[in-house]
């Protein structure tokens, strides 16, 4: 599949980065077609704060669910499959057994974290993609992809504008 | 550090991945050789069998154990702490965390082998793992030998995946600045990262589902291998205080590894600028209250034995007041509490030397606690003619010698390969403070209009 086309502002700092996506809400670029990156997070700025919404907690509490159910299954069928003599005390032992559902209804919401996590961030992913090394020399990345041949003009100018150091057309992604 | 641009943090905190000194190769060697004795003694233990260490009856429980709770405590310096200071949004931690949570990791992974190098047939190991097996028998669900397991999985791999999650932007740093298979290597150990507001948002939203879960792991982890003692009918055992006894004092020495660590850090990769007095200063306040809650602890236990005078765990309780295990138990009051109390306590002696000192004594005394914990009690058990007497023999001082140089040469190891101090949440940390200088100076021009 081509690459699409993508015409990109490298900022010095989020004040200038800030600007730079102003300019391009007011050219109204569709924020679908906004592309932002940086080597840290800038929480305090509005260009960090596209994607915030995600279901992550709740699909954590819901692996935590799976894994003590699990735990809880492994622990009750373990000790019914396999009765040992108890001199008249119960087969299933709860507390123990509370221990084991505890451990791994923590450890399924870790494992379902981070594969939250991977899934939607789209991790790993070594195929070659949209990236400038500049990002990690502290430079912000915003920009546009897929313009239309009209607009690229006006892109590179408001980006410019708005205080880009570099402004860079790519044709296919790198 | 306030006046550090972000170029000059990367640089600083890169550095150390370049290069290999000298004095580095040579301590690397040594700490290598060490660990390799170890394991040329645990193979002869393992082709001789357990014979050949100090353990006889009735003390079936000596240096391996202690050395497994050890270093289990010990592990609660990083991914806890960590993640206490991350809910607790504390500005300081953002040097700390990484060199805390590397400790846990390492020291988890060395605990773990511990019950296994304990084991007198340690190819058998895997009749603990909890699985339909064809030798028609389950471990036992009851025991707290195997809650030791599903807790120490749970703790190791909350806290390889707490400790590996942040370095993937660090990784992408790494990538970016290196050629060759250096850029292969990073390139693939970061992922694809690229550092979309995405993926950033996801990151800190995963670190803190996780600082939420892993704490209580934590705590339950100790909780557990407290409980390896507390559920046996043995004398200074059975004691329902087991538990947060044994958890503060997993705490108590966490920070004080993790400040040796510190303190070792900043000497050998120069990172003074990084790791600030201000850093120990804090850690140092935190081990202070760790210091008066053990003494706490063990005023608490030794109160309540004494008290109920009950022979058997008098017979213990005397033979470390002043019996033969005395210069032990009073050697780790004054590690525990009398060296570092004053260090600590006293504001002008708490700088990095002050409270690294104290943090090396409270190691030693930690270690001995978990000594006088298991050794005394095995030896007098209720009845008389079954007391006995325990002698490590040199096959159990070599592997002990040998983990504490492989926490040392896997750290070096570590320091080497991967940056020690988080970069990105340095920057980010930076960043914060400039921003809200800027917005402070903005509302002070706004109100002077």
């Amino acid at each position: 599949m081509p690459s699409p086309p993508v015409i990109y502002g490298l900022f010095v700092d989020p004040e200038s980065a800030e600007r730079g996506m102003n300019a391009l809400h007011r050219a109204e670029v569709s924020p679908k077609k906004i592309v932002v990156m940086s080597a840290e997070p800038f929480d305090d700025y509005s260009f960090s704060k596209m994607d915030h919404a995600t279901p992550m907690p709740w699909i954590a509490a819901a692996g935590g669910v799976v894994g003590g159910t699990c735990g809880f299954l492994l622990a009750r069928l373990t000790q019914e499959a396999y009765p040992i003599v108890t001199g008249g005390m119960p087969i299933f032992a709860a507390w123990p057994s509370g221990i084991v559902t505890y451990e791994l209804t923590m450890l399924g919401a870790v494992l379902t974290t981070v594969v939250t996590l991977l899934i939607t961030t789209k991790l790993p992913n070594w195929k070659p993609k949209l990236y400038d090394p500049e990002v990690s020399n502290g430079r912000i990345l915003i920009g546009v992809l897929d313009p239309s041949d009209a607009a690229r003009v006006e892109i590179e100018n408001r980006l410019r504008g708005a205080g880009a150091v570099k402004v860079k057309a790519t044709n296919t992604h790198r | 550090m306030a006046t550090k641009t972000a170029e000059q943090i990367t640089v600083d905190l890169l550095r150390p991945l370049s290069g290999l000194s000298g004095r580095y190769l040579l301590a690397a060697a040594f700490f290598a050789g060490m660990v390799v004795a170890a394991l040329c003694a645990f193979f002869y233990q393992a082709y001789a069998g357990l014979g050949v260490s100090g353990l006889r009856t009735p003390v079936f429980w000596g240096f391996y154990i202690t050395n497994f709770v050890f270093w289990i405590g010990l592990s609660h310096a990083g991914t806890l702490i960590s993640a206490i200071l991350r809910l607790a949004n504390a500005t300081w931690r953002r040097p700390v965390t990484r060199c805390a949570e590397v400790i846990t990791v390492f020291a988890l992974s060395i605990g773990a082998t511990f019950p296994i190098i304990h084991l007198g047939r340690p190819w058998l190991a895997f009749f603990l793992f909890p699985y339909p097996s064809e030798r028609g028998i389950w471990p036992n669900i009851r025991s707290p030998l195997l809650w030791d397991f599903f807790a120490i999985n749970t703790y190791l791999i909350s806290s390889v995946t707490f400790l590996l999650l942040p370095m993937v932007p660090d990784f992408a740093l790494v990538r970016d600045r290196s050629e060759g298979i250096k850029k292969k290597i990073y390139g693939a150990l970061a992922l694809g990262w690229t550092g979309t507001p995405r993926q950033w948002h996801r990151l800190e939203t995963a670190m803190h589902i996780m600082a939420i879960a892993v704490i209580p792991v934590a705590v339950s982890v100790h909780s557990i291998v407290s409980w390896d003692f507390a559920m046996a009918p043995v004398p200074m055992w059975h004691s329902t205080i087991f538990a947060p006894y044994f958890v503060a004092g997993a705490i108590f020495s966490g920070i004080a590894a993790l400040i040796l660590a510190m303190a070792l850090l900043r000497k050998f990769l120069h990172l003074e600028e990084y790791l600030l007095p201000i850093h120990f200063e804090n850690l140092g306040k935190l081990l202070l209250v760790m210091s008066l809650l053990w003494f706490y602890f063990v005023f608490a236990e030794r109160l309540t034995a004494w008290y109920g005078n009950e022979p058997s765990e008098m017979a213990v309780f005397w033979t470390t007041q002043h019996g033969s295990y005395s210069p032990l138990f009073w050697t780790m009051v004054f590690c525990n509490f009398l060296i570092p109390f004053p260090i600590l306590a006293i504001k002008k002696l708490r700088t990095i030397t002050g409270t690294a000192i104290a943090s090396f004594t409270v190691v030693i005394g930690m270690w001995l606690e978990r000594f006088l914990i298991i050794v005394p009690s095995l030896s007098h058990k209720y009845l008389t003619y079954s007391w006995g007497t325990y002698r490590p023999t040199w096959v159990e001082i070599t592997i002990t010698a040998g983990t504490f140089c492989a926490m040392v040469l896997l750290y070096m190891i570590f320091s080497k390969i991967v940056p020690i101090i988080s970069i990105w949440e340095l920057k980010a940390g930076q960043h914060v403070k400039t921003h809200a200088v800027r917005l402070v100076v903005r509302s002070n021009e706004a109100g002077a209009d």
